[in-house]
């Protein structure tokens, strides 16, 4: 479990988090959403200890990751996998090399069962027959499917996805949604994920917390959504004809 | 203004180098990316060197041919002067002048982009020291791999006097005993010696805008740009020292 309190972060006396509280629980897709340059990659930053927080905690099953020991922290960042924006595999090395890679840093496995394991989670996510592709030969699906199988390589406790369907077709975001949510129950992740893809919201949501000007505006889950009063919630959700409409004949 | 600004980039350089020297995580990917940074900027670097080495070595021995040598001075003088330069300065100082432009916005270009892609956040958030597996091998891949191009350089610098008689301008008998004339062994390992802190010098400074870079594309090139000729001018600047230091 993730437990945030009261999360400050200020850059140049400029605040861009002003006092979050959430907790994220285990095995649960738990969803930051909020208009861009509301503050979710920031809060993602701070959470996962690329950023420490101007003042608040952030606790890894009750214990605040910025008060760990160096080595603490780099044991706690090992049971962590990470998807960004961007993908982030590592251009110089082949699609297998880049899921072998946390193994080969972290993991005391033989060669055999490394490149077994690799395997193993690139066929999870579909990617089979890619282990000699580098990563510039793939599409954009399949680079964040790449991410997502080095992310599990190492059995992390926690997921983080940063907008992981940014840039991706609606159908290509739909498939990547599913195997973040699958692997989240599979292996009983605690995952959290940026996003404002309102079809990730409303399909992968099991808890939403809505950011709006550096302030958690909302919290709630994604049938919440559907009946909620909240003004700048509403505006953002419903922002699109199409959601309007679903949000009536809801009604 | 300027001297706050430039004590505080050394600062932050001096901050990322103690992360950087540090004891790595696993030998065993150490040494892969050794093995893999003293092919990519060592190996792959002798071509321009020989090449240009070669020129040089031979512009070098028809310029002092025609303008400094005359009946009053011995037919060795031209070799002997050639073989001077290039061990002197040349093979060591200017050959990592070219290399600071060469292998500097390799380095830098390739760490920027590393880091505006969020490769080098993908590293931290695996619990790596991002700064110790990704510049630690450049560093000690150049400076291993320095000593064999300053000797490639000199002794492609050779051929290329060598090659001058060929076409007739100067007597080969002469190179020969230019080159041999009061040889003194120490020029060598002081070339050697210079080699290997400009090698730390381009690697470690190049390292250092590329790992520091913000923003997108158009500061990877930047970072690049700043990374040659701020290690170009600190080059210059050592090799003062070092010379008055060694000779």
């Amino acid at each position: 479990m993730i437990e945030l309190r009261d999360i400050h972060k200020s850059f140049d006396g400029r605040a861009v988090l002003k006092g979050i509280d959430a907790v994220f629980e285990d095995g649960k897709t738990n969803l930051i959403i909020g208009q861009s340059g509301s503050g979710k990659t920031v809060l993602m930053k701070n959470i996962v200890g690329l950023y420490i927080p101007s003042s608040g905690q952030v606790l890894y099953d009750g214990r605040d990751i910025n008060d760990m020991t160096k080595k603490e922290k780099a044991l706690i960042h090992r049971e962590m996998g990470m998807i960004f924006q961007a993908a982030a595999l590592f251009d110089s090395m082949s699609v297998l090399e880049n899921v072998m890679f946390p193994l080969d840093m972290f993991s005391d496995m033989n060669e055999a069962d490394r490149i077994k394991r690799a395997k193993y989670c690139l066929s999870r996510v579909n990617l089979d027959g890619t282990e000699s592709k580098f990563p510039g030969e793939l599409s954009g699906g399949m680079q964040k499917r790449a991410a997502i199988a080095r992310a599990i390589a190492l059995n992390p406790k926690y997921l983080f996805c940063d907008e992981p369907n940014s840039g991706l077709d609606p159908k290509t975001s739909i498939v990547i949604d599913q195997l973040i949510h699958s692997i989240t129950a599979e292996y009983k992740m605690t995952t959290v994920v940026n996003t404002h893809d309102m079809n990730s919201v409303m399909g992968i949501g099991e808890k939403i917390i809505f950011l709006a000007g550096g302030k958690k505006e909302w919290e709630g889950t994604k049938d919440d959504i559907m009946s909620s009063t909240n003004e700048t919630l509403n505006s953002f959700i419903f922002a699109s004809d199409l959601f309007r409409k679903v949000k009536e004949a809801n009604k | 203004m300027f001297l706050t600004d430039y004590i505080a980039t050394f600062g932050r350089y001096l901050q990322l180098m103690w992360r950087v020297l540090a004891i790595p995580e696993r030998w065993r990917m150490f040494g892969r990316e050794y093995i893999k940074e003293m092919a990519n900027l060592g190996v792959d670097s002798i071509g321009i060197v020989m090449l240009i080495s070669f020129f040089i070595g031979a512009v070098i021995c028809i310029q002092i041919k025609l303008n400094i040598a005359s009946p009053w001075m011995p037919a060795w003088t031209t070799g002997y002067t050639t073989r001077e330069i290039m061990l002197l300065e040349f093979s060591s100082s200017i050959m990592c002048l070219i290399l600071a432009g060469k292998v500097g916005s390799n380095i830098a270009s390739e760490i920027g982009t590393m880091k505006v892609t969020q490769q080098i956040d993908a590293l931290e958030i695996m619990g790596v020291n991002s700064a110790s597996f990704v510049i630690l091998p450049k560093i000690l891949g150049l400076i291993t791999m320095i000593p064999f191009l300053v000797i490639f350089s000199a002794a492609m610098g050779f051929i290329g006097a060598y090659a001058t008689s060929f076409v007739g301008i100067i007597n080969f008998d002469d190179i020969t005993a230019g080159l041999q004339h009061e040889f003194n062994q120490w020029y060598v390992w002081m070339s050697l010696i210079k080699s290997l802190f400009f090698a730390f010098i381009i690697s470690s400074v190049a390292a250092f805008y590329g790992y520091t870079v913000e923003g997108g594309s158009f500061d990877v090139g930047k970072a690049s740009t700043n990374a040659v000729v701020s290690s170009s001018i600190l080059i210059l600047f050592s090799d003062i020292f070092l010379t008055k230091i060694l000779s």
